[in-house]
């Protein structure tokens, strides 16, 4: 049996503690505050496939989804808050719409369910009138990620894994070969371990660093607005085609392009800008108000309902937009599963899949379905470097 | 006010209480720079010096009139001095009063900071976005009841001691006829004194500490003989009217169907914990509980002022000797810096005007005041320990009572967040169970959740939205803009 | 003296109340039930905190009775849940 040290709590950190204690391992959870303390409790919970080209973020979404389903089954979807809502697409001119179409289009051809949707108000009545069009994605699904991360972490630990809040990991332990043997606290205390996990997202750039091991990992802040609660208004997660663009753009700017949807506890989320401006924590009450005219523009009762809150989190991204899981080719026993970007929740079941089978050589997913993750690979920084 | 009609180089004060006033009247005797009060409500005054709104047509016989209010005001002549100061300066084109504004948010800016409010004055449904440019910003936003839960502390007729209060002061409305006070700390005497004057009957006033508690801190009282005169006055109100004043003693239940019918009440054991063989059941028609208040730190921590703790642990804005903040260009005074009263809020708000217009920290006015607001400090800290919450104060909660009265969340739920899923702080609690997720985020609440977690007052929430507004008029700033 | 309506009722108020304080003074304490267990509420805070108080004010839901200043021939409604009908 193999002891795996994971860094970092959040939702990544808890799903690999999730399928590698399913998968028989030794699993010490380490974070250096609580679970899903980090950007894990400043996301929206979306699980999309209806954002994502063809390519391997794709199968990975499409991995998890799957995952998603089956953590809902031995969880309980109440537990986790998991909806399977389905996502509208709209756009408001016909040239939006063809790019819109497609976009739907290849995905289809990669496996996703997207239906055309004339009125998109047929499904949203609450929608204005006058959109050129629609796609309806039946497969996305929301979570809420705190109850989620909580949830997973607790059923690893109900498997024997043990969970140190408060503990932050400040370097690595090697042998003489080099190969990673454990981690070393800022309380001075050393952990062994015959393999480490990098999930400490937004943060996992230092970690890597720490661990000898280094992948980029940056910083992209976005803005989420939450409502006074209502009744069910909004009953899929309603974006605009823009959205589509914003994701995968490397530009530098402020995008945004929001995401209106209900939660179970009556709010709508209005989210989210993306932003580089590294951990720049100050509101921007541009961007706010930029999303608040963007959601009315979309559902104008909004117009007359109370914002109650902002918050704010930081997207950990890599420099392609690709999160890094895997197998760290310079340290024998490091793993990295962080940059994830706006995509983390979403992401997070499957890479707990990829890691186990990283880490236990083997384990749940069949080499085949491992293959198609290979883009993911913490290889492509190393010969980049 | 549109943006462009404001001087880019003046004062901005938030809160038009004691502290907000003072600071606006020293700023227009002193300097000469334009200088903008905002505050929430209806008219200057704050909680403190609060007032009914101006009655919209001056010959209404029926409208209420502050002077009406005389009795329930302490010092109301510095208030009138005060207000009149600022009054002369906007008639000279100095100053600016702006009620019915709240502010949303403050984000630093080129030069100084950019204050966002929301105008409510329109009424319901016009509500308008309204910027102000401040070179110097002055946060003054005082403080708010502090509220703990008990079986039937959402009760209609069940208020804070404040609430009670506001309703005398604003509206001229005594609850009751039969009216309990309890929770601690010598607010409870002029509320219970306010109400028993205006013809309600007090059943009692349930301080729950005791005042041998004031024994230890004789010399704060000693150099604070108004302070003693003052209380000396409330407790002579009560004696005359007959209210019971209970020490040791607190409100563990309030009873009813569609409001509130009755009260439990119970002594404190030396521990501070409520005695069952105690209860004694009392028909109430409204009940005010106090435990001391919250400062409003919003804009303080949205802004990331450095903060301290007080005598008691509560979080509060930290000040230099001039009450600047850790920020340039922002300062604070009144209860944001800790809870003292409107007396220190006044000195603390002049001393941070002299600090804004430069002035000598050597001259004599200013070696006064801060003299005074040492003074004050140490009789406030000698209140907040002579009135802790006891320790018992959550003995009474069932598992199905709420804490989190917005989003209906039980004690049992939280209890079993903290418990069973090693919640420590407020904020994870409320990521686990919604409590303190709804419209008041976590201002009712927040503070019991935090005890109950057992973390005390650690690092107060962040609210970068302090008040809520409606997306269409945060969606107009952009349109006009564009 | 001036009045508004509170649902069916013609509630009197003195110039500079609230609409809070004028329900009140008419013995009404509470106005409003709350979203997940319809339980009755009213002032709390009396200061604009707590947002117990919240109110349909001539159409426009979860307005604060105890902020909101009482006007002649004010359309006061008793809220239930979020103050939104479901769709
Ligand atoms: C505004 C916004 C909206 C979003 N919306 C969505 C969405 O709808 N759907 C979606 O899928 N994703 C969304 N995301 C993205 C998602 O939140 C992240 O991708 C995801 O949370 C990353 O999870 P994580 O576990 O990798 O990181 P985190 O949750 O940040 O966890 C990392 C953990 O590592 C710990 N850590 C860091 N350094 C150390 C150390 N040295 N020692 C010990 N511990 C350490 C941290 O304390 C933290 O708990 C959104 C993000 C933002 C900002
Ligand atoms: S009574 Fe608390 S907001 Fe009105």
């Amino acid at each position: 049996m193999s002891a795996v040290v994971v860094v970092g709590a959040g939702i990544v950190g808890a799903a690999c503690a999730h399928s590698l204690s399913a998968a028989g391992a030794e699993v010490i959870v380490l974070d250096r505050g609580s679970v899903a303390s980090g950007t894990t409790s400043r996301g929206e919970g979306n699980i999309l496939v209806s954002d994502k080209e063809p390519g391997a973020e794709l199968e990975l979404a499409r991995l998890s989804r799957d995952a998603w389903l089956e953590v809902g089954e031995e969880l309980g979807r109440e537990t986790l808050e998991l909806e399977e809502k389905g996502g509208v697409v709209v756009a408001a001119s016909p040239e939006a719409l063809d790019a819109l179409s497609s976009f739907a289009a290849a995905q289809r051809s990669a496996g996703v369910t997207a239906l055309d949707v004339a009125e998109p108000r047929e499904l949203e009545p609450h929608l204005r009138a006058g959109l050129a069009g629609g796609v309806l994605y039946p497969e996305d699904m929301q979570v809420q990620p705190v109850l989620a991360a909580a949830a997973m972490l607790e059923a690893a630990q109900r498997r024997g894994a043990r969970f140190v809040a408060g503990a932050d990991v400040v370097a690595g332990v090697r042998d003489a070969s080099g190969r990673l043997t454990g981690v070393r606290t800022s309380a001075g205390e050393v952990i062994g371990a015959d393999a480490v996990v990098n999930a400490a997202g937004t943060w996992g750039a230092q970690v890597s660093e720490r661990l000898g091991g280094p992948v980029p990992v940056l910083p992209r802040r976005g803005f989420i607005l939450v409502t006074e609660p209502l009744p069910p208004m909004v009953r899929h997660k309603v974006y605009s085609a823009d959205y589509v663009a914003n994701v995968s753009s490397s530009e530098a700017g402020l995008e945004t392009s929001c995401v209106v949807e209900g939660t179970r506890g009556g709010t709508i989320l209005i989210g989210a800008s993306r932003e580089r401006v590294g951990f720049d924590t100050t509101l921007d009450v541009d961007v706010v108000s930029t999303l608040a005219s963007q959601a009315t523009a979309l559902f104008p009762f909004l117009e007359r309902v109370n914002l109650l809150r902002v918050y704010r989190g930081f997207r950990p991204y890599c420099p392609d937009h690709l999160p890094v899981i895997g197998p760290d080719p310079r340290v024998p026993g490091l793993f990295h599963a962080c940059g994830h970007e706006g995509a983390g929740i979403g992401l997070a079941p499957g890479t707990g899949r990829l890691i186990a089978h990283h880490v236990l050589g083997g384990g749940p997913l069949a080499p085949e379905v491992a293959a198609r993750f290979t883009a993911l690979l913490p290889d492509r920084f190393v010969q980049e470097a | 006010m549109p943006l462009s009609d404001l001087p880019p180089d003046g004062v901005v004060i938030v809160g038009a209480g004691p502290a907000g006033l003072a600071c606006a009247a020293t700023l227009l005797d002193q300097g000469d720079t334009f200088v903008t009060v905002l505050d929430a409500g209806s008219g200057a005054g704050g909680q403190y010096w609060r007032q009914p709104a101006p009655p919209a047509d001056s010959s209404d016989p029926g409208a209420l009139r502050p002077d009406a209010m005389r009795g329930l005001h302490h010092d109301l002549g510095t208030f009138a001095e005060l207000r009149s100061r600022l009054e002369a300066g906007q008639a000279a084109g100095r100053a600016s009063l702006l009620t019915d504004h709240h502010v949303w948010t403050v984000v630093a800016a080129e030069g100084g900071h950019v204050v966002h409010a929301v105008d409510r004055s329109g009424g319901p449904g016009r509500e308008r976005a309204v910027e102000l440019r401040a070179r110097h910003l002055v946060i003054a936003t005082g403080a708010h009841d502090r509220s703990l839960p008990f079986p039937g502390w959402d009760l209609p007729g069940v208020l804070t001691a404040g609430g009670l209060q506001a309703l005398l002061k604003a509206g001229d409305v005594a609850l009751g006829p039969r009216v309990a006070v309890g929770g601690t700390g010598p607010f409870l005497l002029p509320v219970a004194a306010g109400l028993a004057d205006r013809g309600a009957t007090v059943v009692g006033v349930f301080e729950a500490n005791s005042p041998t508690r004031w024994l230890r801190e004789l010399r704060a009282v000693a150099a604070n003989r108004t302070k003693l005169a003052e209380g000396a006055g409330y407790a002579a109100t009560l004696l005359r009217r007959r209210v019971p004043v209970r020490t040791r003693t607190m409100i563990v239940e309030a009873h009813g169907r569609e409001r509130v019918e009755a009260v439990t009440v119970a002594r404190l054991d030396a521990s501070g914990h409520p005695r069952r063989d105690t209860h004694r059941r009392i028909e109430v028609d409204a009940v005010g509980v106090g435990w001391g208040f919250s400062p409003q730190l919003d804009l303080a921590v949205t802004l990331g002022c450095a903060l301290t703790a007080d005598a008691s642990g509560t979080p509060v804005v930290q000040v230099d000797e001039w009450q600047r903040t850790s920020r340039s260009g922002v300062s604070a005074a009144g209860e944001a810096c800790g809870v003292g009263g409107a007396a220190l809020a006044v000195a603390e708000g002049r001393l941070a005007a002299r600090g804004i217009v430069g002035a000598s920290a050597s001259d004599a006015e200013t070696a006064g005041l801060r003299e005074e607001v040492a003074r004050l400090r140490a009789f406030a800290a000698a209140m907040h320990r002579a009135h802790p919450v006891p320790a018992g104060w959550a003995d009474a909660l069932r598992s199905e009572t709420v804490v989190c009265r917005c989003e209906e969340v039980s004690a049992g739920t939280v209890r079993h967040a903290i418990a069973e899923r090693g919640a420590t702080d407020a904020r994870q609690v409320k990521q686990l169970t919604r409590a303190g997720m709804g419209w008041c985020q976590g201002r009712v609440c927040g503070h019991a959740v935090e005890l109950l977690a057992g973390g005390g007052s650690g690092s107060p929430a962040e609210r970068l939205v302090s008040t809520p507004l409606p997306l269409g008029v945060l969606a107009s700033r952009k349109s006009r803009a564009m | 003296m001036s009045t508004f309506r509170f649902d069916d009722v013609s509630i009197p108020f003195r110039d500079g109340q609230s609409v809070g304080a004028a329900l009140v003074a008419q013995g009404i304490l509470s106005w409003r039930t709350t979203r997940l267990e319809g339980r009755p509420r009213g002032l709390f805070c009396g200061i604009g905190i707590c947002f117990d108080c919240l109110v349909t004010v001539d159409g426009v839901p979860s307005q604060r009775a105890c902020l909101v200043r009482a006007r002649d021939g004010l359309d006061v409604t008793t809220q239930e849940g979020s103050g939104y009908a479901a769709e």
